[in-house]
């Protein structure tokens, strides 16, 4: 993973950048099967090495196949970054580590999810008794964010065909 | 894209499997790993697939635009009716144990229900977005192979 994120720095050709990101997103799956999170690897594999990678080579027919070099080195974006990433890594110094059972997360609701969760929805699966049920508060508005997603794509995108069609008519 | 042979005998072969494991994923969700957003994934991908190797406008033969987009609402649609359904035989929004006699039963069949909005919503967007790169560009068929 390590080795396909250093070369998606490294390299200007986008094709290869976007084949190398989706070998990421297979890997990050292969990682998440590990920690056993499957279905969330289900999504990556299908959203991450499948569609999104389809989607870029289709953003990339229309923008071409290599980076621009800029022409000047910015150090206020690194700056930012590497702030930004240094204040991310002192705020995980504050938490517990992984799979430690005193962690908070394990105190709170977790065990009545565990122990009521098939009594209660008569759903074994406990993720999706916890994703629908108990939060589904959240789960509506995730679907909602994909639903305005897509429509934001039907509106940005029809809307630019729509003119082609007419340019072409007026050339023609 | 018409004279690749192994490409296309090989996702003629794949395809019924990725929408039959997508349907899998989707309604054995309860039992197993996975739910609305996976299966919803998992079908576009197998449907993109599909769309890749015959070309847009065979995909577009199958399943007509309009019923796509309609299918982006209804999905949301069906989520947010399941709410409103407890809402009106008395429990509170979203509260699926009013949904049936036993509570559980009612949180079964809610769970049920407003997973198959989720994965129908997650699939037509996925396949709303693909259309709208693709379609764009109607040498994507042939150029992107």
């Amino acid at each position: 993973m390590v080795l396909t994120v250093l070369l998606i720095i490294r390299l200007h050709n986008l094709f290869a950048i976007v084949m190398l990101s989706g070998i990421f997103s297979l890997l990050a799956a292969t990682f998440f099967v590990v920690v056993d999170g499957v279905d969330v690897a289900f999504t990556e594999a299908a959203v991450g090495a499948g569609i999104s990678t389809v989607l870029m080579l289709g953003a990339l027919m229309l923008c071409g196949r290599t980076e621009k070099i800029p022409d000047r080195k910015t150090v206020l974006p690194l700056l930012v970054a590497v702030v930004t990433g240094a204040a991310l890594v002192y705020g995980t110094l504050d938490m517990p580590y992984y799979g430690d059972p005193e962690a908070p997360i394990h105190q709170h609701v977790a065990p009545r999810y565990i122990n009521d969760s098939l009594a209660e929805t008569s759903v074994p699966n406990m993720v999706t008794a916890v994703l629908a049920s108990y939060r589904g508060y959240d789960t509506l508005g995730e679907v909602a964010v994909i639903f305005t997603a897509g429509i934001g794509v039907l509106v940005l995108l029809s809307r630019i065909k729509l003119g082609r069609r007419k340019e072409d008519e007026d050339a023609a | 894209m018409s004279h690749h042979l192994v490409v296309r005998v090989v996702s003629k072969l794949l395809i019924p499997f990725i929408l039959l494991f997508g349907l899998y994923v989707q309604f054995h969700g309860d039992f197993g790993p996975g739910g609305g957003f996976q299966a919803g994934v998992i079908f576009a991908a197998g449907f993109i697939l599909y769309a890749l190797v015959y070309g847009l406008d065979n995909a577009k033969r199958i399943i007509p635009e309009k019923y796509i987009r309609a299918g982006v609402a209804l999905g949301l649609l069906i989520f947010a009716g399941t709410g409103v359904a407890s809402l009106l035989m008395g429990g509170n929004y979203l509260d699926y144990s009013v949904l049936a006699e036993e509570a559980p039963k009612g949180q079964h069949l809610g769970i049920f229900v407003v997973e198959f909005g989720v994965g129908l919503t997650v699939a037509s967007v996925m396949i709303v977005i693909f259309f709208a790169f693709a379609g764009r560009d109607h040498q994507i068929d042939e150029k992107e192979e």
